[in-house]
């Protein structure tokens, strides 16, 4: 019975436990930085439309999101008469699931990843496609006009910029001839990928943009037209669920950014010095400075209109990046560089 | 398979509606995105302005002037106050003209401020509203040293103005003025040369010069179309002639060039705060006249006439001889026009007031049609309606 039992642990239970541990050592991390990236959000913001932000619940404002968490959780959830009330419960869970699952492929340095898995690339397209269900499911089924509306042009605008994003990634990983992203930082230990794909860089970035509904892309979210867009009848934990999920893939995303682009958590230079600073920490450095250009852009830019959105992706992102990839080929081709 | 029937979508737009601008109700029948009929519905925020002024001396009248366009107050004021002295035939001094033109100025200011920096969140710029505000509580904080009030202003009266300028007014509003046109270029960086604010408001909401005179636009609108029509030139009132100044004109009567109108008229609306705050003449700021302007308080105290003067215009008012009159003043929104009818009482026989904003809004199913969703918030935005003069 006890080596029955003891079997049992070493076997299922211990490693069981422990990848719960490990689990909830990358989502406590994540949602407090969720938290914290719209306390961000809101002094950038503040300190570029020159007012302050919050500066009321506790010092300088910081206990603000945890105020708003609270808020948020107290609040009741409202349950439209009109609305497919299963479907309007799901779709804020899967959108807020999609969006933690998807860090399971994320190193945050040399082995320290939860899953190593040899098609990492793969998974994170793969999750990051599925984000669009959370977001047509709450538009069709809060049964309201405008709802559904920002529902719609949610789901047309991430495919549309998925495809271009797929393209930069295939012209990365033929770089690197790995789709295992441990092996795509280590593949930038001499060169980050910016440098040499430097266009690329900028199409992620604006398809992240667009990919996670920030401004100048957040149509689906549209106050001037669409009100809320496909959120506009949830309340309080549904809709901070929405909002957690929203702002951990504006995370994923400047996450993406800096293990393709920027060494994920190399230091910039190969120098002792620097490299006496912890990898994860130079990775979340480079997530905050990924994700200061997505605030700046909010402040600075005025929001596209649906077929111009359209336009941007298919007929400027897509063709330049399905070029960039043959060029990439070719160039590897035929220099002799094309990894084993 | 057949091919699907497909019918259009009908979406009630407002009237709380964060683009609305008040309490536009706006029926929309979609065809997809794109807008195939605009229907605006009007009259939530009707209060029967026209039929209480039957009701009121003339001076009683002048705050529900304030309650129109709530964004320039006191170019309202303006019209009626004009009208009433055209039948009166009241001549106002020189100081009480000047301060009303500088007034309207700044009226003009606050409200191109507020039109265009909402426009610019209408259509996603988040910034630009927040600078913008900033100036415009300075120019309200100018109103309140004025008048007490920063925003419904009853400042203007029949026969000049209310109060004199209190003392080191003038030249805080210079400073501000020298100050002003860095925060304009500011928002021009932001904004003017934007690919996605071009790409956003040129060429939609298209109005030609032909179809701005046949719907009856006036003001940076019709400006806009390219018709260098500005009462302030074509009919110069208080003392407008004696200033110098540009009307901009516009080329294609799109949104874009309805911004471009209104971000030079104010640079040029600075231009005249600046002429007017260095050419202010001495003298009285009202007509001496006790039968239309009450007598200064002191006097009160001394002579039993100006006493009776007193009593007699705070509660009979003043009588204005049988006439009518049409008179129109340039309002940053447009031709704004008060037709007062006496007939030789206390109080107006009628008094039909012409608010530009109703006449944009009647276009605004001209001007979307064919154009997407987010194009109509961009209209509605750069027409710059408000509803308190829309619905009366």
């Amino acid at each position: 019975m006890a080596s029955l039992f003891l079997e049992l642990w070493q076997a299922y239970l211990w490693p069981l436990i422990l990848i719960i541990l490990k689990i909830v050592a990358i989502v406590v991390p994540l949602l407090v930085a969720v938290a914290y990236l719209t306390y961000a959000e809101r002094k950038v913001i503040a300190a570029m439309q020159m007012r302050k932000g919050p500066n009321v619940v506790g010092p300088f404002g910081l206990l603000q999101p945890i105020a708003d968490g609270f808020k948020l959780f107290l609040k009741e959830t409202i349950l439209p008469t009109a609305s497919n009330k299963v479907v309007y419960l799901i779709a804020p869970m899967l959108t807020f699931f999609l969006a933690l699952v998807a860090w399971a492929v994320i190193p945050f340095d040399e082995g320290i990843v939860l899953a190593d898995i040899n098609v990492g690339v793969l998974y994170l397209f793969a999750i990051s496609s599925l984000g669009v269900y959370g977001i047509i499911m709450a538009g069709w089924a809060s049964n309201s006009k405008y709802a559904f509306l920002g529902g719609l042009r949610s789901a047309a605008q991430m495919v549309s910029y998925e495809v271009s994003i797929g393209f930069v990634l295939i012209s990365i990983l033929l770089t690197v001839g790995s789709l295992n992203l441990s092996d795509v930082v280590m593949a930038q230990k001499k060169m980050w990928f910016i440098l040499p794909h430097l266009p690329l860089f900028f199409i992620f970035l604006i398809s992240g943009l667009a990919e996670t509904n920030r401004s100048p892309f957040d149509l689906p979210e549209a106050e001037a037209e669409l009100v809320a867009g496909y959120n506009v009848e949830y309340s309080a934990m549904p809709f901070a669920l929405f909002f957690l999920g929203e702002y951990a893939n504006m995370i994923l995303m400047s996450a993406m950014t800096s293990i393709l682009f920027l060494g994920g958590w190399l230091p910039p230079f190969n120098l002792a010095m620097l490299a006496w600073i912890p990898g994860p920490i130079w990775f979340a450095l480079k997530i905050a400075f990924v994700l200061f250009i997505f605030l700046w852009v909010r402040a600075t830019f005025p929001r596209y209109r649906y077929d111009q959105l359209m336009r941007l992706g298919w007929k400027v992102f897509l063709p330049f990046s399905l070029a960039w990839l043959v060029i990439t080929a070719g160039v590897l081709q035929f220099t002799g560089l094309v990894p084993k | 398979m057949g091919e699907a029937k497909s019918h259009n979508y009908t979406i009630n737009l407002g009237p709380q509606h964060p683009s609305a601008h008040g309490v536009l109700r706006l029926v929309l029948e979609m065809s997809g995105e794109v807008v195939e009929r605009a229907d605006p519905h009007i009259g939530l925020l009707h209060r029967g302005t026209e039929k209480l002024i039957e009701h009121k001396t003339y001076q009683q009248a002048t705050p529900y002037f304030d309650r129109l366009d709530y964004v320039g107050t006191m170019n309202q004021e303006h019209a009626f106050v004009l009208a009433a002295e055209k039948l009166l035939g009241v001549v106002v001094p020189p100081r009480g003209q000047m301060i009303r033109t500088l007034y309207c100025e700044i009226g003009r200011v606050l409200n191109h401020i507020l039109n265009i920096t909402a426009y610019v969140m209408d259509v996603g710029g988040m910034t630009p509203i927040l600078w913008g505000f900033e100036e415009r509580e300075k120019l309200m904080a100018f109103y309140e040293r004025v008048c007490g009030a920063r925003l419904h202003a009853n400042y203007f009266r029949v026969g000049g103005v209310a109060f004199d300028l209190p003392a080191g007014l003038l030249e805080d509003i210079a400073t501000w003025a020298a100050a002003f046109p860095k925060v304009l270029d500011d928002i021009e960086t932001l904004v003017t040369e934007n690919r996605i604010f071009k790409q956003r408001t040129v060429d939609i909401g298209i109005v030609s010069r032909e179809q701005a005179l046949d719907w009856g636009f006036s003001g940076p609108n019709l400006r806009a179309s390219g018709l260098a029509w500005d009462l302030r030139k074509a009919q110069p009132y208080e003392c407008y002639a004696d200033l110098d100044f540009d009307i901009p004109v516009g080329k294609h009567g799109d949104c874009y060039d309805r911004y471009l109108v209104r971000m030079a008229e104010m640079r040029e609306s600075v231009k005249l705060i600046r002429q007017c705050a260095a050419k202010m003449p001495g003298g009285p700021c009202k007509v001496e006249d006790r039968k239309v302007s009450p007598p200064p308080r002191a006097e009160m105290k001394r002579s039993m006439e100006a006493l009776i003067h007193h009593f007699k215009l705070f509660t009979e008012g003043f009588h204005v001889p049988a006439g009518e009159t049409y008179t129109a003043v340039e309002a940053p929104k447009g031709e704004f026009a008060v037709y007062l009818v006496s007939d030789g009482t206390n109080k107006p026989y009628r008094c039909k007031i012409r608010a530009p904003g109703y006449a944009h809004l009647q276009a605004l199913e001209m001007m979307t049609k064919g154009h997407m969703l987010a194009d109509v918030v961009a209209v509605i935005g750069s027409i710059d309606i408000v509803f308190g003069e829309i619905d009366r």
